[in-house]
């Protein structure tokens, strides 16, 4: 049987303009006890750090850990 | 990232300490410190900088016992009795001895602790009869603290692998079998001794919300400490003594009266008045909490709304930015403020916790579980309400004697036989086109474990929650299917948590009595000190699935007095106190 495509929204939003990981910034992917972010490629170069995968214990290493303030840690919607 | 690799590599250290949250790290300074020649290795399935329950910091240590304040005779006796009475006081004991010279060595660390004018720490009460919680006004801190000092002790850290077996051979440990959560490689580890300290099974129920990662325990914890030491014989404790909080409804964190207790906040029924004396968790406690929301006096709250400004602004400053700092963002998003209105409160979704209950790994007071040279401490090991400052203490024991066990052994040989299994089982569900995903597998588990297994506990609907079970185990080990290798890890988390829920049902059944409160409140039976003053150990039967046998409790060493015995059954409020 295929999988479907259900789309959830996810808690964490990171502010691209912000974000370093094009310098080669990867702190908040590091930290995250859960291991739910990643960096973009665009053009086979790192972009922005965004969250994957939707399983977030709204915990907060990510927000408190980046460099430049990019990270926002919302409540996930299921519970906020 | 995440693209499933497939390899083997195998690594050997003299001591493995699995899980680098509070216990661990504390296990492996002072195994390192004691033999400086000693291979340590830290493992986690995390980053050890963010790892586990203290990930972002604790506002306090809940069960300290420091002199002046308490003795370890009235801690053990408090333990006790918060415990039913089922409870090796040795452990206990030693814990209250030691625990003191613990906090002095956080506090070389740099984690602060709450002083009064005259430089003494500044211990509040929240138990029913003694005082213990001493707060941390850098709680924030402590989880950096401990990270300096595995750097200056150069402990070799390995993050980002996920234990999921143990090795044994030759009647006693031999390392584990772990996964890498980003590549799915396996990665044995041989080992002299081995320490776990995997935390709490923190998704075994399914919170309200229906949010997996939604739990009180730190969603990383799924249960993998429980699992292991099960399958390679260990003997586990009382797991019918559900750990089941009092939290923040939705949020489902602490709603933390202990902070807001000594300053004047306190847990209350729909009318604003307080039901129950103490608000220090405890089997006894809950069960007064799910009675007020059957006697229709719901919901219960945390009341603060009566308290200064500046009482509550202190409240808010630490309950907003240590423990849980998305806090202040929920309620700000509900627009709820402690000022103006309570906070609904609920009863969490059951999990196996020592930290708050007592449903762990057997250990004795030097934390050794039943099999020589496996150790167990925090969360995971069955030291009755342990806490963090367990979690350091019980951690600090296991390493010490770690250190003693490893000297005459070597490294115990093993069948490979074990790994080619394992590698069969963790790898399976890349090997298919398509099939159920691990969030099915895992949702399904835990709504099945609330739908039955939530207590008050009913017989029939226990046994009916093992046919479940047996199906969802049937579908996961023919037709579970991941894409990739972070998939693979939720997929092997999701094993895991079937493996707790079977060991829930079995041990909920085996004890046929009441006891602990709501925590094993068995409709059918009251309490029964005559043929269940025992701890039930639960171990992995010849058939493969749970057996159970019952261990007497050691002689206490502090005696309790008939009319001490139920200090923590009386907890009702008696006479009505209006809302201030
Ligand atoms: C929200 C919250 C608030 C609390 N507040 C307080 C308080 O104010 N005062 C207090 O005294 N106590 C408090 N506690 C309890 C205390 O934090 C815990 O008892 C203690 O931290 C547990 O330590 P531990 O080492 O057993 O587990 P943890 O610190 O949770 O560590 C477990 C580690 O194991 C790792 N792990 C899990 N599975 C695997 C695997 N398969 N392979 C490898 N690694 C793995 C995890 O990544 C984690 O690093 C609180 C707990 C919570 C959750
Ligand atoms: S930590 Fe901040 S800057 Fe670095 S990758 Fe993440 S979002 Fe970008
Ligand atoms: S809030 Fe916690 S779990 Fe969620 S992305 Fe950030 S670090 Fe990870």
């Amino acid at each position: 049987m295929p999988l479907a495509e259900s789309a959830s929204i996810v808690p964490v939003v990171v502010d691209k303009d912000l974000c370093i990981a094009d310098k080669g910034c990867t702190v908040c992917v590091d930290v995250c006890p859960l291991d739910v972010l990643r960096i973009a490629v665009k053009d086979g170069a790192p972009e922005t750090a965004y969250m994957k995968y939707d399983e977030c214990w709204y915990c907060m290493p990510c927000e408190a850990d980046c460099p430049t303030g990019a990270v926002t840690v919302n409540l996930p919607f299921l519970l906020k | 990232m995440d693209e499933i690799v497939d390899g083997i590599t195998q690594i050997d250290c003299d001591i493995l300490i699995i899980g680098g949250g509070t216990a661990g790290p504390m296990a492996a300074i002072k195994a390192k410190r004691k033999n400086p020649d000693a291979n340590v290795v830290l493992l986690d399935k995390a980053n050890v900088k963010r790892s586990g329950a203290i990930s972002m910091g604790m506002d306090g240590l809940n069960n300290s016992v420091i002199p002046g304040y308490a003795t370890p005779e009235q801690y053990t006796k408090e333990i006790t009795i918060a415990n039913d009475g089922i409870c090796d006081q040795a452990a206990v004991y030693r814990y209250a001895e030691e625990c003191y010279g613990i906090i002095q060595e956080l506090d070389q660390f740099g984690i602060r602790f709450q002083k009064d004018q005259n430089g003494e720490y500044d211990v509040k009460k929240v138990h029913h009869i003694g005082t213990y919680v001493l707060p941390m006004p850098n709680g924030d801190t402590v989880k950096k603290a401990l990270y300096r000092q595995l750097r200056k002790a150069r402990i070799n850290i390995i993050n980002r692998y996920m234990a999921t077996r143990l090795l044994t051979g030759e009647g006693r440990v031999a390392g584990a079998i772990c996964i890498n959560t980003r590549t799915a490689e396996t990665l044995v580890v041989r080992a002299k001794a081995v320490i776990m300290g995997l935390g709490a099974a923190g998704r075994l129920g399914l919170p309200t919300s229906g949010y997996l990662y939604g739990t009180y325990e730190n969603a990383s914890n799924s249960g993998e400490g429980y699992a292991m030491a099960y399958h390679a014989g260990a003997g586990l404790a009382n797991l019918e003594c559900f750990q089941i909080n009092p939290l923040i409804k939705d949020y489902n964190g602490p709603a933390c009266a202990y902070v807001a207790g000594p300053m004047g906040g306190y847990t209350a029924n729909a009318k604003g008045e307080r039901f129950i004396e103490c608000d220090y968790w405890s089997g006894q406690m809950m069960q007064e909490f799910y009675d007020e929301l059957q006697g229709g006096k719901g919901p219960v709250y945390l009341k603060l709304n009566h308290l200064a400004e500046e009482t509550v602004a202190e409240i808010e400053r630490v309950l907003h930015i240590v423990e849980r700092p998305t806090r202040g963002h929920f309620h700000a998003g509900r627009g709820t403020d402690y000022r103006k209105q309570m906070i609904e409160m609920h009863i969490s979704e059951i999990g196996f916790c020592s930290g708050h209950s007592a449903s762990g790994v057997f250990v004795d007071k030097h934390a050794r579980t039943t099999i020589p040279g496996l150790y167990a401490a925090g969360d995971m090991a069955n030291v009755p309400h342990n806490y963090m400052l367990g979690a350091f203490t019980n951690g600090a024991f296991a390493g010490l004697d770690a250190v003693d066990f490893i000297a005459d052994v070597d490294h115990a040989a093993f069948d490979q036989g074990e790994v080619d299994a394992e590698r069969a089982r963790v790898l399976a569900p890349t090997k298919r086109d398509d099939g159920i995903p691990p969030n099915q597998i895992e949702y399904k588990t835990r709504r099945l474990v609330n739908d039955y297994l939530q207590p008050p506990k009913v017989t029939a609907k226990m046994e009916l929650a093992q046919a479940r079970f047996a199906e969802v185990r049937e579908d996961m080990e023919t037709g579970m299917y991941v894409r990739d290798a972070h998939e693979l890890m939720r997929a092997l988390e999701a094993s895991t948590i079937l493996d707790c829920a079977d060991m829930a049902a079995a041990a909920s059944l085996y004890r046929t009595e009441s006891r602990w409160g709501l925590y094993h409140n068995r409709v059918e039976y009251d309490r029964d000190d005559e043929n269940w003053f025992c701890h039930t150990i639960l171990t992995k039967g010849a058939d493969g699935k749970p057996t159970h046998r019952k261990q007497a409790v050691e002689p206490y060493i502090v005696d309790i007095a008939d009319d001490e015995k139920d200090a923590y059954q009386n907890q009702r409020v008696t006479k009505t106190v209006a809302a201030e």
